[in-house]
Order: structure tokens, then C-alpha cells, then sequence
């Protein structure tokens, strides 16, 4: 709080311009709660006309909820709202709008079976007939101004994402809204629209908009921001400011934010646990040319291999085809190409069942999606994958005192928090469903063990628990392949790692002193194609 | 997440299922509640219509229930109706809307009415006919149901609309195959030829109950058994809860939703050969009594339960006969029956309503 | 002899027209709950409700407008139920909607028992507002220009339906509601307010589409009337997607098989009703078998709003 103040006071010093003492919409001390979850901790924060202001974290460091409570979908615990420094109550999205504060959510806010017109014109009075030729005009007129191409009466479904997100944008413009909220707009572009994104981005506050640009991508932050708040764990935990951010070098920037991010203790203990080649057995999982058509980010050539004992990390921004290739590699997905070999036996061409009996095992990030049935009882979930499967059913007759004994043994073994064994999984803490999880993917004839997100979500106890159960599980001999979007953990945890992009692996390096550096140019090498 | 999937119809609404906490009373009062209110709300209706509820209920429940000439006639009414419930049960756990049970029992049911008369006249021992005449129902019900099964399975149809369909067509197919092809010549009402009634399904213990009864309940129990105790029924389960954990955990879901398609429609089929064998011994002419509609209350009621199932169909079977018999005595249409189900569904869906509220506001 | 005489034609039209009415109301209003995302099962406990409150009212006032009007009261009425526990407490559409459609065939059954088991009345004929110069065009006039003002009615739905879907806020609104309610809210129109109307909307008309069958077209009310006409209704709405004409076109394919049968009798040939009956399912079946395109329903369709809930 202090801090900001502080800034405040500086930038007014700076440019002093009467209308840029207040800020636009300032978030004071706003906290947020979910069942078991605080989404958002004290969380002050002031936007300024004229400047993009970027919200940085991981998942699950509340970026989402404060944008709900800006938008007018969630109302704050504690703490309020001030816009032009009175505060305001914001109570519905349409309030929202009528503040001035217009929101282009990460998923599309756009009705796909209406034309870009009448998207614009949804809310008018019922009776009357939009007034399309007008609107389609000034829909005109605002995008040549920002130098856009807009058709207004394409159905929005014919439109590509990044055009659709160009037309939402046009659309909080069109509505007056001074704060124009992005939320990880990037996230679902190519590079080149998110390359003229932030051109349009630069535009508009030349005009003295305020922009919010929520993001967890590290370069696009130090490209487009003129000011960066770090969010973690539903707190902020630093802010960069314009000046601080203009008398620096990029690198130093990134430099700063990492740390910001992540905590300093954790760069120091991240090294030194990488283990020599020799403590390895052999390749256990042997992926070659891996290729997928379906999914939203298709696989190409991937090669890779595990050998027993090794955690091979997976490093990358969400999206670049990490789901599909642990879902390739699960047989959820089918494979176009290439091999999988488990212990030198080809496992391609097997089920989910199959590679599961081939010691094949996967940890879901989406624990209540897909991992677990929330209606099912613990000791269910723990056999979900098991269904017809000795000893917990024979001669394909369900065995329950099998299952409960196994359920009992896992509770005790995993520390799973339950009441008892038929709770209900989905009454369980987000902790103590990944527990269940662990908890059926690791025991039994595993082998090789893929995790996606594994912490993603979790507090930081079940966080340590959790690495303590994947460094465990190599320990034990099984090869694992920790596919993450937090780096941190990749260098706490991992003995290689390898950056994934758009679908594709680029270079593998040691976990040593040197790995994130040469992480980060991996990264933003392929960011840069 | 919701691409062209309706809500899975495993429970009145998602993920409901009360859990401890809370007083016993409220517990209790959630169970019973709806029952008394649907009989209060009934009451009304009975007092609007000028006949004293009290003796409209004691009457019901005296020759239905009672005496035995009518708890006979509620015992036989039950084994089509349990069928039918095990056929639902099936196709609803594994989040399957079949709503076509209607075309798949007539058909089976005018399959079943042509055949075995004919078959016994060509001199099949009665043991045979019946054992033959159940399969061919349970087989011409399957055969209604493929189509909309592989449309469901394989381009992702709405299995709502295309039972629906296959439900008029079959009717009207029932109809016409008999009226024109499988008339009785000796007969001037337009019917299929009557199955003698010393060739029907035997009766049980010197009394008039049919032992379709005994072939509802132990198929009813053997569904329930194969939905809770076997891996199979745990599969179906798994794919009607979650499709996507299905996929997760290997599973085919086009081949169980083939499946459960066939198993629930061959149900359907064998409750039209159960009422023909056991019961009516021919189709008549423009002959449906929409089972199918009238027992997805039911089901729901008992919470896709099959041992709880036979409870309600107890319960509605003994309210229709009942009802029956208090048309002619007290002058209130059987049609209260309906009413009574009706209310019941309703008074249910508002107690789980109340009882999810009362666990949100306990929550925060 | 020729099978297409004046009168074979005549009989065939008029009989399509009022088969094909009640079909076409309950079309166009279970496509405007589809279209808003409530999947109304319980439109076939709808159509009754107003076929018997048609029926009384028209009975008791001796007129037939004010019995269409109370059809469609009725036909709302029950709408309002299905508002209350589907719409706003979010229960399952479709079991609701199944236990609406056997409450109204139970209290109808007992109402008509209670008020009309020992005098079976009958409505007078129905009355038509010829629309003078057209009606005495000869074939088509008495067809199309002699008819009940809820014929005319129902024609100029479809062409405000259209116009409605087309070219209003509210067209747009409605279509959101089904395909993607949370754009809706965020664009500050209330959710439960456009379905609850879309589903009262629905409630009249098919409301009225059963009293049109109990006034107009057979002058009686028997319990249990509609016979699965509300059923048909949704299918003909699924089918449309979300078009009017297609309801029309739909209504009167089903309306001209059911007549098919009378107007052959008229000429003399003997068809049981049944087969003209399967005919469009079975047309039905064959083309989504063949097509196998998946017939495309609102994305958010059965499914209950709640804020936030991303």
C-alpha cells in the first residue's frame, strides 16, 4: 500500500498533468474468498490513463478473480472499488460498463451465431430494431481510426481468434469504456496478431486510455507494459514502475520480475540437486517423432526419452501442446505418427488400458474434469482406472472389501484428508484430490509417470507434498515426466529440461546453475519466430 | 464442455447427494416432506371435486392393497412396469435419454401377440412358446433401439429427438402391422389373434397374480446388481457420470452408449412380451398404455434405485388399480394416479432444492 | 377416375390446415424456448391445458375468441410453473417438463370427468372471417382466405417470428440466451428474464394450439386429446433450428399425412391413418441417417445460467 503511494507521488511529480493525480480505477485493499481458497489478498492496485499496466502471475495467482470483481461477476469480500478516486460498488457487468469499465475476457464474450453487429448492438431495447447500417458505420469508422479491418456483418463464427478479439476490444471502446480490461489476451493468438495487439495496445493509450493486460508471459509483460504489478499466491508482491521500467535493460526487467514471481529462495535452491547420469537406469520411456492431428495444438516430431530414476521436465508457456502430449502419450489422444516405447516394447498402438497395464501412469491437471468423478466415492475414484481389473473385481463382480481395503491403505499411505472412504471425491479440499490421484497413478506396476501441472491450484503445503511424492517416485526407480508452467518447480524438481513451443520440442538442457537463463532463451527464442 | 449435450439425467439436479450433517429432522423431513405434500396437494384436488380425501386414500389403499382380489391385481400390474423401470434405470445411469420405451414395447409387444398364438397352433409346447416369445420381444425391442443408438454413438445425434421418433413410428408401425397384417379373422374387433389363457405365463400359488411379477422383480434386482456390484455396470456408470473421466480411464464411450442402448431397449421389448404373455394375451387395435413416460417419473423418484424402484411401482401399480375401483365407487377418474406422480416428482424436486440451498448457506 | 378432384383437394387442404395448427403454434413456441436454451418437454401438458380451458371458457362464454384467449392463459399458466422450477431454481428441464405433461393430463382428465362425464357438449361449428375478394377465388379461397382468425394468426407468426428473429434486440438477445448466456449477461441483459419470457411465450401458444384443436377443430374436449401433438412439436422445432419457416413447412407436411387418410376416404380409397403417419418420421429418420449431420441445437441448451459460473 505504502509502496504505490509512493509511486503515486512520483509519477505525479514526474508529469504533472492535474487530470493524471487520480487514477482511473484503483483497487483498494481488496480481498477475495473462496471456499477453502483466498483468491485475492489485500490487493491494491491503481490504473492510470495513458498506461498499460500489466498484471503478472502464474496460474492460481488470482489475476482471474480481481478481473471478476473489476467486470462486475464477483463482488469483494473486503475492501472497495474507487473510480476517479470515489469509491463505487460494482455490482453486475452492465454496471461495469456503465463506469467505463469495459472487459475482453480470455474466452471469447462474443455470441458466435450472431453477426459482429449485432453483438454490438446485444442489450438494446427488445422491441426496437438495431440500428445496423448506423452501427456497422461507426464500427467502420473506429476500426480505420485504429487502423483494424472489420467486417460487421461477418458471422462472428466465420472469424479467426484474433479477430474476434479485435472486435471485442472495438466493442468496450464503442461503449465508452476508459479501462479497457485484456485478460491473457494472448494467450489464443499466433505471434503475429499478438504482435499487432500490442501495436494497438500502444495506440490506444496515445489516445489516454487506461489498460489492463493481464498475462503470465514474462517477455510480453517487459514488451508492453508501462507498469507491472506481480500477483502471487492472490497477493501482490511487487510493482515495476515506469520509470524504474524505462531505466532498465530488458534483461535486467525479466531479471527483476522473476524474482518478483518466484522468491529469491527458491533460484537458490533450485540447483545442486541435479544427479549424475550414473545414479539413472535405463531408458524406460522412448518417445520417437511423436505426431498428432487432432487437438487444439498438434504435436510435431516430438522425441524424447526417460530413463529409470530421471525426472525429465517439460518447460513451456500453457497451450504449446503440453495436454496433447501427455494425452498422446496416455492414449487418450490418437497419434498420427511416431513411436512410443515402454521398456523397449512399442505401446503405440494400445489403449488408455493398455499402456496403464504397460506401467505407463498419468496425473491429470484436470483433477475434477477428468481425473476424478466428483459424485463417486473416494474408494471409486481410487479404481476408476482399474474398473473390471483383479483383485477389485473378479470374474467381472464388484469386490468391495478388495477396494476399501485398498482405499483404506491409500488413505493412510497418501495422507488423503476424508471423512471416510464413500465421501464423495468432490467434497474433498483441491489438495486431497490430487492425493487420490497420486495415489492411483503412482502405486502398483508403474514405470514411467507423466505429471501435467501437478501443483497447478494447490496450497503450498500440498505443493511441497506433492514434489515430495514426484521426487519420491524416481527415487523409487520410475521414470517421470514432469510436464510444468511453473519454472520454479521444473528447476526444484527436474534433472532435464526441455522446452516445449507450439506443439514442438526445442533443446533439452542440464538442470544446473546455468538452466534457467538457458531456459529463458529457449523460450523466448521460439516466442521470436 | 457442453457441445450438444443435454444434462446428464442421473439426478434432479448435478451432484446433490446430502451428506451427513444437519439434523435428523430436516433429514427426515426432506424424505417424507414431498410424499405428505403430494398427498396434501392431492387432497385438495379430491376436496375441489367434492369427494373427503381421507376416504378417497383409505379406499385405495383398502382394495389395492388389502384385500386380494385387488393387491393381485396391483402384483401383476407391477411386472411390465418394473421392466420398464429396469430399462430406464440402465439407460439413465449412463446419462442416455431413452424416451422411446413407448415404440419399443408396442412393437415387441405386437411381435410377441403375432407370434406365439400362431406358433402354438403349429404345435409348440407352451414352455418353449413362452421361453421364445420372451426373447423375440426382448429381440424386436433391441432391434427399435439400434438405430438410435448408432446415430447417438457414432455422429453424436441427440438420442431425444431420435427416440422420440422411433417412438411415434413404432406406434404407428404397431398399428399397422396390426390392422393389416396380423388381424384375427375371427374376431370383429380389429386384433391380433388371443393367446388361450392356459398358454400364458403361469399364475403363482393358486392365486390370479402372474408370474410376470416374478420375471419384473428379479430383472429389476439383477439390473440394479449389475449397475452397483459389476465392472460392467460400474463402466456405464462412469461414462453417464462423466464422460470425459471415461475417456480418461480408457473407456470406449461409443461402444458402452451401443450398449446401454441395446440392454435398455431389449428391456422395454421383454416388458411388451411380459404384458402379452402375462396379461393381455393379444394387442388390440390402437392399443398403447404409454408405459414408458409414465414410469420416468417413477425411476427418478427412486433415484435411478432399482430395489427402490419396486417400491414406487408398487406404489403408483397399487394407486391406478386402486383408482381403478374408486372411479366406479366414489367417482374419481384413475387419472388421479397421474396427478399423484405428477405432484410427487414436483414436491421432490422442490425438498432437493431446499435441501442444496440449506448446504450452500451452511457452507458459507 | 382422377384421384385429384375439387373436393379431394379441398378436404386434403383444409384437413392439413387444421391438423397442421396446433402443430405450428406448439412448433413456433418450443423453437423460441429452444432458441433461449430451455428445452420444454413439458409443451405437450401445455397444448392440453389450453385445449381444456379452451374448451370451457368457450363453452361457458358461448364465445370462441374468449375460449383461445383462456387456451392460451392456460397453456402460460403452466409455462409459469416450468419458469419457476426450471428457469430460476435450475431443476431438470426434462423431468420437469415430463411431470408437468402428466399433471395436466391428470387434472384435465378429472376436470373434464367432474364437469362434462354426463353431458358431453359440443361447440357449434366453427365461425370463419372470410377475407372477401380473395376468399371467392375458387380452390384456393375457401382454402386459404376461409378460415378462423387463429389460422391467420398463426400464418402471420411466422413471418413475425422471422422478423422478430431477424431484426430486433430481442431476436438477438434470445439467440444468445441459447448459444451463449454469459455474453448475454455480460452485456447487461438479464438471463433468467429473456428465458422466463421465451418460455411464457411458448406457454400461450401452445396454449392456444390446443385450444385450436378442442374449439375449432373438433369442437369437444376428450381427455388426453393432443395425443402426442406437443411431442411431435418439439421434433418439428429440433428439426427447424431455430427457422420459422421450416416450423411451417414441417407442420403442414405432418397436418397434410394426417389428412391424407380423410381425403383419400373422401375419394374412396381405404389407407389406414398409421402408415401416412410414419411417413414423415420415418422421411426423418432416413434423412439424418443418411445426412448424419448433427442436428445442431443451442450450445447452452437444458443447461441452467449461473453468473460467473465460466
Amino acid at each position: 500500500m505504502k509502496d504505490q503511494q509512493m509511486q503515486a507521488t512520483s509519477e505525479a511529480i514526474v508529469r504533472p498533468n492535474p487530470a493524471r493525480t487520480t487514477p482511473v480505477v484503483a483497487l483498494c485493499g481488496v480481498t477475495k474468498r473462496f471456499p477453502g481458497v483466498i483468491a485475492n489478498n489485500d490487493v491494491s492496485v491503481q490504473i492510470w490513463a495513458g498506461e498499460v499496466h500489466v498484471l503478472l502471475g502464474e496460474n492460481g495467482a488470482g489475476k482471474s478473480t480481481l478481473i471478476g470483481i473489476l467486470s462486475g461477476l464477483q463482488r469483494p469480500d473486503e475492501g472497495h472499488i474507487e473510480i476517479d478516486g470515489k469509491p463505487v460498488e460494482i455490482s453486475s457487468p452492465r454496471q461495469a460498463l456503465g463506469l467505463g469499465i469495459g472487459t475482453v475476457f480470455q474466452h471469447s464474450m462474443l455470441v458466435p451465431s450472431l453477426s459482429v453487429v449485432d453483438n454490438f448492438t446485444l442489450g438494446g431495447s427488445w422491441w426496437r430494431c438495431p440500428d445496423r447500417t448506423g452501427t456497422a458505420e461507426r464500427i467502420r469508422e473506429t476500426a480505420r481510426q485504429l487502423g483494424l479491418r472489420v467486417d460487421p456483418f461477418a458471422l462472428v463464427a466465420t472469424l479467426s481468434l484474433g479477430e474476434r478479439q479485435q472486435v471485442e476490444i472495438l466493442r468496450a471502446l464503442m461503449r465508452g469504456s476508459r479501462c479497457l480490461i485484456l485478460d491473457e489476451a494472448t494467450a489464443m493468438l499466433t505471434p503475429h496478431e499478438a504482435v499487432a495487439l500490442g501495436a494497438l495496445m500502444r495506440r490506444l493509450i496515445a489516445d489516454g486510455l487506461a489498460i489492463v493486460f493481464i498475462t503470465h508471459k514474462l517477455n510480453e509483460a517487459v514488451a508492453y507494459g508501462d507498469r507491472i504489478s506481480v500477483l502471487r499466491l492472490g497477493k501482490t508482491v511487487g510493482a515495476i514502475t515506469p520509470e524504474q521500467l524505462n531505466a532498465a535493460t530488458d534483461a535486467e526487467n525479466t531479471a527483476r520480475i522473476i524474482r518478483l514471481m518466484f522468491g529469491e529462495t527458491a533460484a537458490r535452491s533450485a540447483h545442486g540437486l541435479a544427479r549424475a547420469a550414473s545414479d539413472f537406469g535405463p531408458v524406460v520411456l522412448q518417445v520417437e517423432a511423436l505426431r498428432t492431428q487432432a487437438g487444439s495444438t498438434p504435436l510435431r516430431d516430438v522425441s524424447l526419452a526417460v530413463r529409470a530414476g530421471e525426472i525429465l521436465g517439460i518447460a513451456g508457456i500453457d497451450g504449446n501442446g503440453q495436454k496433447e502430449l501427455a494425452e498422446a502419450l496416455a492414449g487418450q489422444l490418437a497419434c498420427s505418427g511416431g513411436s512410443v516405447k515402454v521398456n523397449g516394447r512399442e505401446v503405440g498402438g494400445l489403449s488408455v488400458g493398455g499402456r496403464r497395464a504397460a506401467g505407463l501412469r498419468y496425473v491429470t491437471d484436470d483433477r475434477l474434469g477428468e481425473g476424478t468423478v466428483a459424485s463417486f466415492p473416494v474408494a471409486m475414484n481410487l479404481v476408476l482406472k482399474d474398473i473390471g481389473a483383479e483383485p477389485f473385481w473378479q470374474k467381472g463382480l464388484e469386490k468391495s472389501h478388495a477396494i476399501h481395503a485398498q482405499a483404506e491403505r491409500h488413505i493412510r499411505d497418501f495422507d488423503i484428508r476424508t471423512p471416510t472412504h464413500h465421501t464423495p471425491v468432490g467434497k474433498l479440499s483441491g489438495g486431497n484430490i490430487q492425493k487420490v490421484l497420486l495415489a492411483r497413478e503412482l502405486t502398483g506396476a508403474a514405470e514411467v509417470v507423466i505429471f501435467a501441472k501437478p501443483t497447478y491450484g494447490l496450497d503450498v503445503n500440498n505443493i511441497r507434498t506433492t514434489r515430495q511424492r514426484i521426487r519420491d517416485a524416481a527415487d523409487a526407480g520410475k521414470a517421470v515426466l514432469l510436464i510444468s508452467t511453473d519454472l520454479d518447480e521444473l528447476l526444484e524438481l527436474a534433472d532435464q529440461i526441455a522446452v516445449i513451443d507450439r506443439g514442438a520440442l526445442r533443446g533439452c538442457v542440464e538442470n544446473d546453475a546455468g538452466a534457467r537463463d538457458a531456459i529463458g532463451r529457449l523460450m523466448s527464442a521460439g516466442d521470436d519466430q | 464442455m457442453n457441445n450438444q449435450q443435454t444434462v446428464a439425467p442421473t439426478a434432479l439436479r448435478k451432484a446433490t447427494k446430502p451428506a451427513g450433517g444437519g439434523g435428523w429432522v430436516w433429514a427426515l423431513g426432506i424424505s417424507i416432506g414431498p410424499l405428505l405434500a403430494a398427498l396434501a396437494l392431492g387432497g385438495l384436488v379430491l376436496l375441489a371435486m367434492g369427494v373427503n380425501p381421507f376416504t378417497y386414500y383409505g379406499y385405495v389403499v383398502h382394495r389395492a392393497i388389502l384385500s386380494q382380489m385387488g393387491l393381485e391385481a396391483t402384483l401383476t400390474r407391477m411386472g411390465p412396469l418394473l421392466l420398464i423401470a429396469a430399462s430406464l434405470i440402465v439407460a439413465f445411469r449412463a446419462g442416455i435419454w431413452n424416451l422411446g420405451g413407448d415404440g419399443q414395447f408396442l412393437l415387441a409387444a405386437v411381435a410377441v401377440a403375432a407370434a406365439t398364438p400362431a406358433m402354438l397352433t403349429a404345435g409348440v409346447p407352451v414352455w418353449v412358446n413362452l421361453a421364445i416369445g420372451l426373447v423375440i420381444g426382448a429381440a424386436v425391442g433391441a432391434l427399435w433401439g439400434v438405430l438410435p443408438a448408432l446415430l447417438k454413438a457414432w455422429q453424436g445425434i441427440n438420442e431425444i429427438i431420435t427416440t422420440m421418433m422411433m417412438s411415434f413410428l413404432g406406434v404407428s408401425f404397431a398399428n399397422v402391422l396390426v390392422k393389416l397384417l396380423f388381424l384375427d379373422p375371427t374376431t370383429t374387433t380389429p386384433q391380433t389373434a388371443t393367446l388361450p389363457v392356459e398358454a400364458r405365463l403361469p399364475r403363482l400359488f393358486g392365486t390370479t397374480v402372474s408370474s410376470g411379477l416374478i420375471i419384473g422383480i428379479v430383472v429389476v434386482i439383477a439390473v440394479h446388481l449389475m449397475m452397483t456390484r459389476t465392472a460392467f455396470g460400474m463402466r456405464l456408470r462412469l461414462v453417464g457420470a462423466s464422460p470425459r473421466a471415461a475417456v480418461h480411464a480408457g473407456l470406449s464411450v461409443p461402444r458402452l452408449t451401443i450398449a446401454v442402448f441395446t440392454i435398455s431397449a431389449a428391456l422395454a421389448g421383454l416388458s411388451g412380451a411380459v404384458d402379452i404373455l402375462g396379461t393381455q394375451g393379444n394387442v388390440r387395435a390402437d392399443w398403447n398404455p404409454a408405459y414408458s413416460l409414465t414410469v420416468v417419473p417413477l425411476v427418478f423418484l427412486a433415484r435411478l434405485n432399482g430395489v427402490g424402484s419396486i417400491a414406487y411401482v408398487f406404489m403408483f401399480s397399487a394407486l391406478t388399480i386402486g383408482g381403478e375401483s374408486a372411479a366406479r365407487k366414489l367417482g374419481v377418474p384413475s387419472f388421479f394416479s397421474l396427478v399423484i406422480v405428477a405432484l410427487l416428482l414436483i414436491t421432490l424436486g422442490l425438498a432437493e432444492y431446499m435441501d442444496k440451498r440449506r448446504q450452500d448457506r451452511a457452507r458459507h | 377416375m382422377s384421384l385429384f378432384t375439387e373436393s379431394f383437394i379441398t378436404t386434403l387442404f383444409l384437413g392439413a390446415i387444421a391438423a397442421g395448427m396446433p402443430l405450428l403454434l406448439a412448433g413456433l413456441g418450443e423453437q423460441l424456448s429452444e432458441k433461449a436454451g430451455v428445452l420444454n418437454i413439458g409443451l405437450e401438458g401445455m397444448m392440453l391445458a389450453g385445449a381444456y380451458a379452451g374448451f370451457v371458457v368457450a363453452w361457458s362464454t358461448g364465445s370462441m375468441g374468449l375460449g383461445f384467449v383462456g387456451g392460451a392463459a392456460a397453456g402460460a399458466l403452466v409455462a409459469s410453473l416450468m419458469v419457476l422450477f426450471c428457469v430460476r431454481l435450475g431443476l431438470n428441464q426434462i423431468v420437469i417438463g415430463i411431470a408437468l405433461t402428466l399433471l395436466v393430463e391428470g387434472l384435465t382428465a378429472l376436470l373434464h370427468y367432474v364437469q362434462f362425464s354426463r353431458s358431453y357438449p359440443r361447440l357449434d361449428g366453427i365461425t370463419t372471417w372470410p377475407i372477401w375478394p380473395l376468399s371467392r377465388i375458387p380452390l384456393i379461397g375457401p382454402i386459404l382466405f376461409d378460415q378462423n382468425l387463429v389460422v391467420y394468426f398463426g400464418l402471420a407468426l411466422v413471418a413475425g417470428f422471422a422478423w422478430i428473429y431477424r431484426m430486433t434486440h430481442l431476436g438477438s438477445a434470445l439467440q444468445a440466451a441459447g448459444d451463449k448466456p454469459a455474453a448475454l449477461d455480460v452485456a447487461g441483459v438479464d438471463v433468467f428474464r429473456i428465458r422466463s419470457l421465451a418460455v411464457l411465450t411458448t406457454g400461450a401458444l401452445a396454449g392456444l394450439g390446443g385450444a385450436f384443436m378442442s374449439v375449432a377443430a373438433a369442437g369437444v374436449f376428450v381427455p388426453f386429446m393432443t395425443h402426442g401433438n406437443g411431442f411431435i412439436a418439439i421434433v418439428l422445432a429440433m428439426l427447424a433450428r431455430g427457422r420459422p419457416l421450416w416450423v411451417l413447412g414441417g407442420a403442414f407436411l405432418f397436418g397434410g399425412c394426417l389428412s391424407l387418410t380423410t381425403a383419400l376416404q373422401v375419394a374412396g380409397v381405404n389407407v389406414p391413418t398409421d402408415v401416412i403417419q410414419m411417413l414423415p418420421f420415418a422421411t426423418v429418420m432416413l434423412v439424418l441417417l443418411i445426412a448424419g449431420r448433427k442436428a445442431s441445437l443451442p450450445q447452452a441448451l437444458g443447461e441452467s445460467f449461473v453468473r460467473g459460473a465460466r
